[in-house]
């Protein structure tokens, strides 16, 4: 099984929570140029490597938090609260 | 491989524009020299009688496919021994009669999704630019042991695509009126049909998932998978194709907006057009050149069982329970289901996968309970916003991509490899791909296949 450490909750199953994506703030609205807003919506970073993603503790505590993980072990941590 | 992965951050410019005239690889005349290749080597053909032959003498089996020494410039440099970089490759040679091609794999040829693969082929797609596309697939399919002098194992079945609730039933509908539209053999049919035809299924109506109806599609069918990739890289070598396996590529030239050579762990190749097709890690391969793609890329697990007696003549999917069920030719179950519910480049197989599956499977075919699986494992699929592949030019000149093949790659390895093939030889982008450019994203024409691709195979 495996383990997110969720930072209100500790470590659980990953099962209980729900991958959300990429982390990425959303560009303003008002000034964002298309392209822009067309990589915001389509384009991830993708690697293969660490990266900052948000989750959400669906079957815990129901809060969105932001985790770093590795995409190639699965290995993870918290860090800090997410966007939503 | 972060900074790789970054590389091509703001360079919009490369979502633009299709393939241009300049990208026409001149058989041949190259790099300004002409190429000289040894003529085709015959193979003895493949037959029973041969086999027998063969097997009385005692004697060692010919290699298919020989190996070669790197060589420093190719007209054509494919990334990626699959069935796609490997069908590109043969049909870049027979049909246009480029054979100074390199096809490179960091693994062992056909070691990614087209050996995961589970093999499934269909063309009941949901939009007529899908359905048009496998269709061809599944027509070159028709043909290819006779056309590669191998035996590829397409057994055609029938395909049933299960409705649980009356949106799928909907969608199955839509589904089949576009197939026939576009000529293709499917319809939808009611519970006591789909008895008929798979009589393990239970289909009371007291089920947690009625199964309502079914998207019968008589074309599908299974193949063998492996057969498939060892044949395209037969044939191709045949026509002096050099297929360079352990050959990992670091890096991608490209000056004034022009593919230059390649880098790799065994040395350096100039060559002026690079095919990436490589599934899962296509983003990072494509940021080498400088190009991003709008790519996540997630595990899909598989499983099979035990080997038993034939008993389901069908392939069988259903979307609602996340599943996929066939009988090879062996007799053994080969089940899949949807992409892991998080990205990853991790190969690794969950419990929770083997539970879900067992659990969803029981519930479809209840006497199944005492069959025991034999292995699970997983492959990595390159996922797109529309659940449609991104093929043709890209903005770097020379630069191709066959990539977000997402969950459905290996139907539409031979239609990929022969429009692919077309697409570098002329520099023009054919009819048959020209919906599924890098360019409908910023153009927002998507190419919606969800509710036909998602876990149907």
């Amino acid at each position: 099984m495996m383990l997110i450490r969720c930072p209100w909750c500790g470590p659980r199953g990953a099962a209980e929570f729900h991958y959300i994506g990429e982390f990425k703030p959303r560009p303003d609205a008002q000034s964002v140029t298309s392209a822009d807003w067309r990589d915001y919506l389509y384009v991830p970073a993708n690697p293969s490597g660490p990266v900052t993603e948000t989750w959400y503790h669906r079957m815990g505590c129901r809060r969105f938090f932001n985790l770093e993980r590795d995409t190639l072990t699965n290995e993870s941590r918290a860090v800090g609260e997410g966007i939503r | 491989m972060q900074d790789l992965c970054c590389a091509g951050a703001g360079e919009h410019a490369h979502w633009a524009a299709a393939a241009t005239g300049r990208n026409a690889v001149e058989p041949a005349r190259a790099n300004g020299r002409r190429t000289t290749r040894p003529a085709p080597r015959r193979p003895p053909r493949y037959s029973a009688l041969a086999l027998v032959r063969h097997g009385l003498s005692g004697k060692e089996w010919p290699r298919a496919w020989r190996d070669h020494p790197l060589g420093t410039s190719y007209d054509v440099v494919i990334v990626g021994a699959g069935v796609h970089g490997l069908a590109a490759a043969y049909y870049l040679a027979a049909n246009h009669g480029i054979t100074n091609v390199a096809v490179l794999d960091k693994s062992y040829l056909g070691g990614g999704g087209s050996g995961r693969s589970t093999a499934i082929l269909r063309s009941n797609y949901l939009t007529p630019e899908g359905v048009r596309f496998y269709d061809r697939s599944m027509e070159l399919y028709r043909t290819l042991a006779a056309d590669l002098d191998y035996n590829v194992m397409f057994s055609r079945r029938g395909h049933l695509t299960l409705a649980h609730n009356d949106s799928s039933l909907r969608t199955m509908r839509w589904r089949a009126e576009v197939n026939k539209l576009q000529g293709v053999d499917s319809e939808l049919i009611g519970p006591a049909e789909i008895k008929r035809l798979v009589p393990y299924l239970d289909i009371s109506p007291d089920t947690r998932y009625p199964i309502l109806g079914a998207l019968y599609h008589p074309p599908g069918g299974i193949i063998r998978h492996d057969a498939v990739n060892w044949g395209y890289a037969r044939a191709a070598d045949v026509y002096g194709v050099q297929i360079h396996q352990g050959t990992e590529v670091t890096g991608i030239d490209v000056a004034d907006g022009r593919v230059r050579g390649v880098r790799t762990n065994r040395g350096d190749i100039a060559t002026p057009v690079v095919l990436n097709c490589t599934a899962g890690w296509s983003t990072l391969v494509a940021a080498m050149a400088g190009v991003r793609l709008p790519i996540q890329t997630f595990p899909l697990q598989a499983a099979v069982t035990e080997p038993v007696r034939p008993f389901l003549h069908s392939v069988v999917v259903s979307g609602t329970l996340h599943v996929y069920v066939s009988q090879t030719d062996r007799g053994e179950l080969v089940f899949g289901a949807s992409v892991d519910p998080f990205a990853s480049y991790s190969t690794r197989g969950s419990l929770e996968f083997a539970e879900g599956l067992a659990t969803h499977v029981i519930e479809l075919m209840p006497a199944l309970s005492k069959m025991r699986l034999l292995r699970q494992w997983s492959g990595l699929c390159d996922m797109t916003p529309d659940f449609s592949p991104i093929m043709g030019g890209t903005g770097v000149d020379g630069f191709y991509v066959d990539v977000g093949w997402g969950t459905y790659g290996f139907k539409a390895g031979p239609v990929s490899g022969e429009a692919m093939a077309e697409c570098i030889a002329t520099g023009r982008t054919p009819e048959i791909i020209a919906s599924f450019g890098l360019d409908r994203f910023g153009e927002g024409r998507l190419v919606g296949e969800k509710g036909a691709a998602a876990v149907g195979h």
